[in-house]
């Protein structure tokens, strides 16, 4: 696959992608969308990064390696369900706050860090299976 | 949603009341084992730190998991619904007798397994994630027996499924790949039809959390093909737990890597499997379980005798131990085919034997290996004159698995016995005893061939280095464990008993989830 | 709707159960996608098919104004197409790997970790 025609749309397309991941995993707080979905987008898009420059040049963008990555999405998953232990409510109630930014009010919560570690937790391991299937020299 | 909460009336959806501290007790058994997963995973480079992390975050989940069973001895079931939502529509933990003394068992096992491993794995397996996946696995273990929802089961099954593999493929061998095949690829169908059953059960209670069920199942009567259900389940369990027919992914897969893997493995995963069998086949379809033994009873007796007819025919002890496993596992379902207070007791007691009891078998044969060079009864030999301390170990842990006095696998078997006589099932009794001295001849022969010979006529001597001292702690606290449990075995009967009873009348089980009474 | 889907179900039941009964590694695992395919449309079926009616509660109101079509299913379904797939991707790699170790796909010829030629165990001295 290492047409100039795809090597010259990649970059444009990886980095459209993971923005585009970004969109959707925060547009699930309300919308159809969410960390699951979102971390597909973004795996995939390191998954044509990697089947265009190679395996070794998306470990090198990547710069954690993808288990880490995982590893700490499962992290601040399960550490989005602690706060509720101050609050003497049972584990994984969610919690919301609405600070105000320059007057825009913008609801916070730990669903929402939940899901960022999901996005996380998918990002990591499903890159990390893409690159393993991609990684021809290796195995 | 947030903004306008003022005008939603949530009482009816919402946990209102404060839940103390005390009660994330329920879900630290889970929690612990999975943020240190995740560090783990995270610092994968510092492989110094993965085993030290690993044992004191195991040795603080056996003490969680030992307050949580004093706190449910001492007041009945706890429970605790995730994300505020009222049962039945929140996921439940809940635990009672039984999940937390399966609980603190197994995070005793792992903890030894755990302290063994510490020289055993080298700097590679530390990096491809032996103690992530182990205590990830540990995450998933607890996580079955805490849960108080069916589909969460299903969930935390995959968990340590998933862990399980990872550990099992670590070294990458010819063997481990062709095991772990037919290992992933049979669990994974086994686990395909939880999901089957777990499907028809939501289809037919429209709810999965099991104090729910334990109550509709009873009410629900003849409306419903609970029958089929029950069956799927104790299909879907029994395939988990390695009974005959559906046991042959086992002794192709569990041999194949390291013994401190093979230790968790034969130790732990297959008591999920019983656990899960209790749990749904005596709490929640309690009708049709009984209406079930008569099948169970026979499955049993055909697990208990070709799993101890298996390891007679073996050369390798590990392959011996994963055929004693399956003779386990069919002592345990004899107890569930029995059914009744003694019954139930006597499996669950026999699982707590077991998990420890096939642990040690295992990591005595990592011992073995280090002291004598080889896992092959053709190659072994003169290791009493090589270490009279090895041959104390393996004669107690041997007598143990085979039930007989000190171990511990004697009074579980006792009481089979005796609920097998009381209740007219002969051939239930005739098989625990008949494996029991199968298995004792198997065993009785590693340690004639292994110990006693002296030297082999025309074989060259193996040559043997010398054992890991953290192994040889592992398995002398499991020993020990297993010693305490034959000499004084009346705690264990008591605590058995309390778990049995809580199978049998879930009303407290119940009431733990519907402070209020009733279901949903 | 769901009688449709009933048949749907059994005849993916069929095509998975059919392809796991082949000796090959591959065609196993494609028969192991189909079974979780046909699970996944079980749960659904389970749930009670309701079209267009999304359940979702109109601002002011504390329950939904109708009878909506139920999310749970959804949810569980979803959770099981992310084990199955994350099960899918290891399985699909290790019978890769399995291909290149052992040089085989066909489980037949698997038997490196039982070997044919193992015997009994030692009868005597």
């Amino acid at each position: 696959m290492q047409t100039l025609i795809f090597r010259t749309a990649a970059p444009y397309l990886t980095g459209l992608m993971l923005m585009f991941s970004v969109f959707v995993l925060l547009r699930g707080h309300n919308e159809p969308g969410g960390g699951f979905t979102g971390g597909l987008i973004a795996a995939s898009a390191f998954g044509i990064h990697g089947i265009a420059f190679g395996v070794p040049a998306v470990r090198r963008a990547l710069n954690f390696h993808p288990m880490a990555i995982a590893g700490f999405g499962l992290f601040v998953a399960a550490v989005a369900g602690l706060p509720s232990l101050v609050f003497g409510v049972p584990f994984l109630t969610g919690l919301w706050s609405a600070p105000s930014f320059f007057g825009i009010s913008v609801d916070l919560s730990t669903v929402m860090i939940f899901d960022i570690g999901v996005y996380l937790v998918v990002v990591g391991s499903f890159t990390s299976i893409a690159l393993a299937l991609e990684d021809r020299e290796h195995d | 949603m947030a903004v306008q909460g003022e005008i939603i009336d949530k009482t009816a959806a919402m946990i209102a009341a404060p839940v103390p501290a005390a009660d994330w007790l329920v879900i630290a058994p889970v929690l612990l084992p999975i943020l240190a997963g995740a560090v783990l995973l995270m610092i994968r480079h510092s492989v110094r730190w993965h085993a030290v992390l690993s044992v004191a975050v195991l040795a603080v989940l056996v003490g969680a998991n030992g307050l949580l069973l004093r706190r449910v001895l001492a007041e009945g079931p706890v429970s605790m619904t995730m994300g505020s939502w009222l049962p039945p529509f929140g996921i439940s933990f809940t635990v009672d007798a039984l999940g937390a003394v399966f609980s603190l068992t197994a995070s005793i096992v792992a903890v030894c397994c755990c302290v063994s491993s510490v020289r055993d794995v080298d700097a590679t397996g530390r990096r491809y994630g032996f103690y992530p996946f182990l205590l990830l696995m540990m995450a998933g273990v607890s996580g079955a027996f805490l849960t108080g929802d069916v589909f969460n089961l299903y969930v935390w099954f995959e968990v340590f499924l998933i862990s399980s593999f990872g550990l099992l493929i670590l070294g990458s061998e010819k063997s481990q790949i062709d095991g772990a095949t037919k290992y992933a690829i049979l669990n994974l169908v086994g686990t395909t039809l939880f999901l089957i059953a777990t499907g028809y059960l939501y289809g037919t209670f429209g709810t999965l959390n099991m104090a729910d069920l334990a109550t509709k199942a009873g009410q629900i009567g003849d409306a419903a093909p609970l029958m089929t259900l029950a069956s799927l389940f104790l299909l879907a369990f029994a395939m988990k737990a390695a009974a005959f027919p559906v046991n042959f992914w086992l002794p192709a897969s569990y041999h194949t890597p390291p013994a401190i893997t093979g230790a968790l493995f034969g130790g732990l995963l297959t008591k999920v499997g019983i656990y899960a069998l209790l749990r749904i086949l005596v709490m929640i379809f309690a009708v049709e379980g009984v209406a079930l033994a008569g099948v169970i009873g026979w499955v049993a007796v055909a697990t208990m005798l070709l799993g101890a007819l298996g390891a007679l025919a073996q050369s390798d002890i590990r392959r011996i131990a994963g055929f004693l496993v399956i003779s386990g596992v069919g002592t345990m379902l004899a107890g569930i085919a029995l059914g009744g207070n003694g019954g139930l007791s006597g499996a669950i007691f026999y699982a707590l034997h077991s998990m420890p009891a096939l642990s040690a078998l295992y990591l005595l044969g990592g011992l073995v290996r280090q002291r004598g060079g080889s896992f092959s009864l053709h190659q072994l030999s003169g290791l009493y004159g090589a270490s009279p301390f090895l041959t104390l170990l393996a004669f107690i842990i041997s007598l143990a698995v085979a039930g007989l006095p000190p171990g511990s696998g004697l009074w579980p078997k006792v009481m089979l016995v005796r609920a097998a006589l009381d209740s007219g099932a002969w051939q239930i009794a005739a098989a625990i005893l008949l494996s029991g001295f199968l298995a004792t001849i198997a065993l009785g022969r590693v340690f004639i061939l292994a110990f006693w010979r002296t030297e082999i006529a025309g074989v060259q001597a193996v040559a043997g280095g010398s054992m890991s001292i953290m192994g040889c702690c592992a398995v002398v606290i499991l020993t020990l464990a297993m010693l305490a449990m034959g000499v004084m075995p009346e705690p264990f009967v008591r605590v058995s008993g309390t778990a049995a009873s809580g199978l049998l009348d879930a009303s407290s089980y119940v009431r733990a989830v519907f402070p209020g009474g009733g279901g949903s | 709707m769901e009688a449709v889907l009933a048949i749907l179900v059994g005849l993916f039941f069929a095509g998975g159960i059919y392809l796991m009964l082949s000796r090959h590694i591959i065609r196993i695992l494609l028969g192991v996608v189909l079974f979780g395919n046909a699970v996944n449309l079980l749960i659904f079926t389970n749930g009670r098919v309701m079209r267009g009616v999304p359940p979702i509660i109109a601002e002011g109101l504390d329950v939904p104004a109708g009878a909506v079509a139920n999310p749970l299913p959804q949810a569980l379904i979803l959770t099981a197409i992310v084990i199955s797939f994350s099960f899918f991707a290891f399985l699909l790699v290790l019978a890769y790997r399995a291909y290149q170790q052992i040089g085989t796909d066909d489980t037949d010829g698997m038997r490196v970790a039982e070997p044919v030629a193992d015997g009994l165990p030692p009868m005597g001295y």
